[in-house]
């Protein structure tokens, strides 16, 4: 008992110190565990498209009782072919996002994990090093900002989502350039919002506004969409205002990504 | 030595259910917290010895995984596992209700750790609301969870001894 608490400490304290000596044992433990993910996320999304395909076959079998033969022939097929479409779809809102985006060079991802509890947003993602990601590369979605990058390995990268509660973005609203700062809040996460703090208390803004990533912030890319102002309250320390705000991005289903791959360039 | 390998193999699965699977296995949010369920179980099944041993494996993939540092998880883990390793002598084989009582106390004091340590140290103080949204969720989920698993736990475990009861001889 004694032993194995000295061992954790001295673990925590190594681990604490040598940091860097940490990244084999990740790159080690990552190559075997990855794949894994990987096979195991895909059968489970597998399962749960067919799971609702079967649901959408009953609904037509009913009202369609004379084709009920042709139906069960056809049923493997149509499977396929949904699955295929489904993925079609994302694919065509990811493209259109590329779209509005020209500037960056950027790659898609499937998330394959999430973090072991339920207290923190961050997930994996099943491209790594290899592919040209780096520790703070921006993690975007069809829609807007999804995260950042915090940690990679070959095969696969861990991305912060910006409703973590750890995670802070320097933000502006789009239309007068108001700078702001979007925290995520895992309190409020379920009601389907997130903070936004340090507001000016004469910001001219309302209800409705866009709020985007800012051009001073030494990790995001400027003008990246994150979302729109719910409501706005006052500080009290009447100095500041801060604000509730939607994200564009729905965070409770997302399963691919596109990674901008480049950095930010900061002067060190 | 058969026994390590198994309990090493059945962590990872845990692990790998616990993480990949979560499109598929989220509800309201929230994923059940199932390393803590085998922690606990064999806590309870084979006292503090071996609920350390398999509370530090659990806690040291999650702290390689997602951890700053090594350690802290593994830390917690290893001493639910051995805290409910005590409980064991209460222990009897066909009894359900008790590993799922360990399972939702152990579930309540792992969170609310987690949340002294990340989070009030955060100065985020609203606890009632992480307690509504986030650990009482998360209880009884794990709860569900643990109906079915530890069902499966035992058997393994039973399958187990034989197999060393059989080596002795």
């Amino acid at each position: 008992m004694f032993i194995m608490t000295g061992v954790c400490l001295l673990l925590l304290l190594l681990s604490l110190l040598f940091k860097d000596k940490l990244v084999p044992l990740k790159v080690v433990s990552g190559s075997v565990v990855v794949p894994m993910q990987k096979v195991i996320n895909s059968v489970g999304t597998y399962v749960k498209d067919k799971h609702d395909m079967i649901e959408e076959l009953r609904n037509l079998q009913t009202e369609n009782v004379e084709l009920k033969e042709q139906l069960a022939n056809y049923k493997t097929e149509a499977k396929e072919h949904q699955q295929d479409m489904y993925e079609l779809d994302r694919l065509r809102q990811l493209f259109e996002l590329s779209e509005t985006y020209p500037d960056y060079d950027m790659i898609g991802a499937r998330v394959i994990s999430k973090e072991a509890g339920n207290w923190f947003s961050t997930f994996v993602i099943d491209k790594g090093t290899d592919d040209g990601i780096d520790v703070d590369c921006n993690v975007m979605s069809g829609y807007g900002l999804v995260g950042i990058v915090i940690e990679t390995g070959t095969n696969w990268a861990r991305v912060r989502s910006i409703v973590d509660d750890t995670s802070n973005v320097s933000a502006m609203f789009i239309n007068n350039e108001e700078f702001c700062t979007v925290a995520g809040n895992l309190a409020t996460l379920n009601e389907g919002y997130i903070d936004v703090k340090y507001i000016d208390k004469d910001a001219d803004v309302s209800i409705g506004d866009e709020i985007v990533t800012s051009y001073i912030s030494d990790k995001y890319f400027p003008k990246i969409t994150i979302g729109y102002v719910e409501s706005i309250t006052p500080d009290a320390n009447n100095l500041t205002k801060s604000a509730r705000l939607t994200p564009v991005v729905d965070f409770s289903n997302i399963q691919e990504v596109l990674v901008i791959k480049k950095v930010k360039q900061t002067v060190d | 030595m058969l026994r390590a390998i198994v309990l090493g193999f059945l962590i990872l699965i845990l692990y790998l259910f616990q993480t990949a699977l979560f499109p598929f296995f989220e509800l309201g949010g929230v994923v059940p917290n199932l390393l803590l369920v085998i922690t606990v179980s064999f806590g309870l099944m084979r006292g503090r010895k071996e609920g350390l041993f398999v509370g530090f494996f659990c806690g040291l993939l999650i702290d390689i995984f997602s951890g700053f540092a090594l350690g802290p998880y593994a830390l917690l883990y290893m001493y639910l596992g051995y805290i409910n390793g005590f409980f064991h002598r209460l222990y009897y084989v066909e009894d359900v209700l008790l590993p799922i009582i360990m399972v939702a106390v152990n579930d309540f004091f792992y969170s609310t750790v987690v949340y002294i340590v990340f989070y009030l140290m955060r100065n985020r103080l609203d606890y009632g609301k992480y307690f509504m949204e986030i650990i009482i969720p998360e209880m009884i989920y794990t709860m569900l969870a643990t109906l079915v698993l530890y069902r499966i736990l035992m058997k393994v475990n039973k399958a187990l001894k034989v197999y060393e009861e059989r080596g002795d001889l």
